[in-house]
């Protein structure tokens, strides 16, 4: 964006309505990628839900039942804005804002492509991890101030979580940072490969180890299944959002789909490659706007691919108790990321990026992971077989259709 | 001291929190108090000190109900006192009623009866596991498990006509025989089942976060279990042999071969929430192999005895019970010599499986309380009644 200003203001100072502008204009732009995003993550997620669960899902609004999103919009901003009983005034309504406001302000420092990006900040990572604590702080204000005792209890589930879970988050993201030797985030996607044995998840074992820790811990910091304590419905009927209704019940969930696009980049900046397209440069990519707009579709490929796994692990495992989530994050998450940290730095200092024995044994690590997805493909392929072959014995049908189509 | 009924208000001042704890008040309107229960728990924060059930919300008087109408016309009621299983309840009432009157019933209604009743409790089991899963997050177990009880449901349908509440069973044999094509769609509908519980296994009993929830969570004893008066799967997960189909050997029950699944302390200690939920994945299996020798087995022949449209019961007392799916069922049935009985009294299990709840619940977390009723199999009608 600041590339943008100087394009159109010239050489020497700028005047501070350029800047107000082009902030305006980024504000927008991200505001309307966010909804959108949330919107459709929102009727994907329930389409990819309802086919593991062998249902059928939204299909009514629209082609497919594209619209349901905006109908149950609509439907919840229409709704009467109710107020629980000796609720705090102020704070009940100030608390989806700060929810929204760290989400919203994580899209600032994401990147998209090369040159597509808000701001590049040099303090790029940090600012993103910094930003996303503002989110604790709105579920904490509205479990507090609804004056029920099941929104408390939410609200400090998520506060216990959050904030336990981003040790691990920025020590995965610390490795990352060692490896590149900046915080800007468009620094770190240019320090690594267009390939796949180049990029940082590959880099090194304890690098993987890094990823895997910072896909676990964002997980838990997106209050995602299996760690979704802070509004088990089960448990706590919604958790910190029990009382809340109308719109201000949308910002949270509005907040809670952007997220899923926010961890999934953010796990493609540090650890997958970013918008690098294979076999062309980092300086080219940003001369050509072709190369661009392919880097765009690169990164949205990435991203949306461990959405789909995101979105996938929710539907498919249990949650965990509360005393068993913090186990999870101070005994063996932290540790972890700990021995990643220093295993890196043992590897950068031993190994240099470009050396022939550090380039074979990123290929190698990339071989291991690569059997390992195999191994898993096998294995599903071979269960749903043997699944759909009783089911066509029973039903004389084929269990297969095609994603697009209903059952 | 005698023993007194306490409303709503009483249990609270019973429960005042003193310093560090908060009451909070779960159900009827919460999510995983399956039907209407509510409990009052005491918590210091997660950590719950006492967990006070109130029962009630569902009481229909079905006890009363029972002196005021016909033996034949109270057969639909039983429907009722279990939603889940009313094959089960059917069965009860029925043979209270003929054990009074002294009437036999055709060895092709007893199959019969033992085919309803099994379906009915692999659906109840369905739900009882499904809802389980549900529980502690995991959705789509409990979907997959309402699409084949959805088969159960259209095979009851295509029996009696009715998918929930059948009133299948008839004072003295059912009331009808098995449509076209019946035994291939269920024994289709097996060879499909089966592998399915392996799939289930592979997606949710084998999952290590679902184990790690449930294993050495609130153990029952042997004893405790005896003590509290818990039956049927409850009672099996702490160890206790008995299984009245085997023990009491009613109906055809004697004539089939099958295995009482006991809890071994698969993943924890014997009778903890895994050991219960185990219990009633291998009593699927069981029922599965039931139905299989049923319907290799099942004779020609009458299906309803010869009894009255008006019944007059000779004056007497009986009981009969039944292994249902949330264990045994009796019902003690009074007659004075009229058209309808002078006291019915029906004991369930479910009650009992919620008087253990208090005792259970100190020291537990929230999220265990919700594992502990699923795993108990609570169902609210059969509570109140």
């Amino acid at each position: 964006m600041w590339e943008l200003v100087r394009t159109v203001a010239g050489q020497g100072p700028v005047p501070w309505y350029y800047g107000a502008a082009a902030a305006l204009l980024s504000a927008g732009v991200l505001l309307g990628f966010a909804s959108a995003f949330a919107g459709l993550a929102s009727f994907v997620e329930r389409r990819i839900a309802a086919r593991m669960m062998s249902r059928v899902g939204p299909n009514r609004v629209g082609p497919q039942g594209l619209f349901q999103f905006m109908a149950d919009g609509i439907k919840l901003i229409t709704k009467e804005d109710l107020f629980p009983e000796g609720h705090d005034p102020i704070l009940f309504r100030i608390a989806p804002y700060f929810v929204f406001a760290g989400m919203l302000g994580t899209f600032v420092a994401l990147p998209f492509s090369a040159r597509l990006i808000a701001a590049d900040l040099n303090v790029g990572v940090l600012y993103v991890v910094a930003i996303t604590s503002l989110v604790v702080v709105g579920i904490i204000l509205g479990g507090w101030s609804s004056n029920s005792k099941w929104a408390l209890f939410g609200g400090l589930r998520s506060a216990a979580q959050i904030v336990s879970y981003e040790i691990p988050v920025g020590m995965a993201i610390l490795c990352v940072v060692l490896l590149t030797g900046g915080l800007s985030t468009q620094s770190i996607i240019a320090a690594q490969g267009g390939m796949p044995w180049n990029w940082f998840a590959c880099h090194s074992p304890f690098a993987a180890m890094a990823f895997v820790v910072y896909l676990i811990a964002a997980l838990a910091e997106g209050n995602r299944t299996p760690f979704d304590l802070p509004e088990a419905e089960s448990e706590l009927v919604a958790g910190y959002c029990t009382e809340y209704s109308g719109f201000r019940f949308v910002v949270f969930f509005f907040a809670e789909w952007a997220n899923l696009w926010i961890m999934s980049a953010i796990a493609t900046v540090c650890f997958l490659g970013g918008w690098r397209i294979p076999l062309v440069s980092v300086a080219e990519t940003y001369a050509h706007g072709y190369w661009v707009a392919l880097g765009c579709l690169v990164f949205a490929g990435k991203t949306l691919a461990l959405v789909f796994v995101v979105i996938q692990v929710r539907w498919t495992l249990p949650r965990l108790r509360l005393d068993q989530m913090m186990a999870v994050c101070w005994k063996y998450l932290i540790p972890i990321a700990f021995v990643a940290v220093l295993g890196t730095m043992t590897w950068m200092v031993l190994l240099p990026w470009d050396s022939a024995l550090g380039k074979a044994l990123r290929g190698v690590v990339f071989l291991a992971t690569l059997g390992l997805l195999g191994h898993l493909a096998r294995r599903t392929v071979a269960t749903y077989r043997a699944d759909a072959a009783h089911y066509s014995r029973m039903a004389g049908q084929s269990l297969w259709y095609a994603p697009w189509r209903l059952p | 001291m005698p023993a007194e009924l306490k409303d709503l208000a009483q249990l609270r001042e019973m429960a005042l929190p003193i310093a560090g704890e908060t009451m909070v008040n779960m159900g009827p309107q919460h999510p995983s108090t399956h039907g209407v229960l509510n409990f009052l728990l005491v918590t210091d924060g997660e950590v719950m000190h006492r967990a006070i059930p109130h029962v009630g919300y569902l009481h229909r008087g079905m006890e009363k109900l029972a002196e005021e109408v016909p033996y034949h016309g109270y057969m639909p009621f039983t429907d009722r006192l279990d939603y889940l299983a009313a094959m089960s309840a059917n069965q009860g009432y029925a043979m209270a009623v003929e054990k009074l009157l002294g009437c036999g019933v055709p060895p092709r209604a007893e199959w019969l009866r033992l085919i309803a009743c099994e379906l009915n409790r692999i659906a109840s089991h369905l739900v009882a596991t499904g809802t389980m899963a549900m529980d502690l997050g995991a959705f789509t177990p409990f979907i997959h498990w309402l699409r084949e009880r959805e088969v159960i449901n259209d095979l009851t349908e295509a029996l009696c006509g009715s998918r929930l509440t059948y009133h299948y069973l008839r004072i003295g044999g059912v009331g009808y025989d098995l449509p076209a094509g019946f035994a291939d769609r269920t024994l289709r509908w097996l060879d499909h089942f089966e592998p399915m519980i392996d799939e289930f296994d592979r997606l949710i009993s084998h999952n290590e976060i679902f184990v790690a929830r449930l294993a050495n969570v609130s153990p029952i004893g042997a004893a405790m279990a005896i003590d509290y008066g818990l039956v049927g799967p409850n009672l099996r997960a702490s160890g206790v042999d008995w299984d009245l189909r085997r023990d009491l050997a009613y109906s055809v029950y004697p004539e089939c071969q099958f295995e009482v699944p006991l809890g071994r302390g698969y993943r924890g200690v014997v009778g903890d929430c895994y050991d219960r939920f185990v219990v009633r994945v291998l009593e699927i299996r069981e029922s599965c192999r039931l139905l299989r020798q049923a319907f290799e087995r099942l004779p020609e022949g009458e299906i309803q005895a010869k009894v009255g449209r008006k019944l007059k019961l000779p004056a007497g007392e009986a009981y009969a019970r039944v292994e249902a799916p949330r264990g045994e069922m009796g019902f003690y049935l009074v007659s004075d010599g009229g058209e309808s009985p002078y006291r019915l009294k029906v004991r369930t299990g479910s009650f009992s499986a919620m008087s253990i709840i208090e005792a259970l619940s100190h020291g537990l977390m929230i999220a265990d309380l919700v594992a502990l009723i699923g795993s108990l199999d609570v169902i609210a009608p059969e509570v109140d009644r």
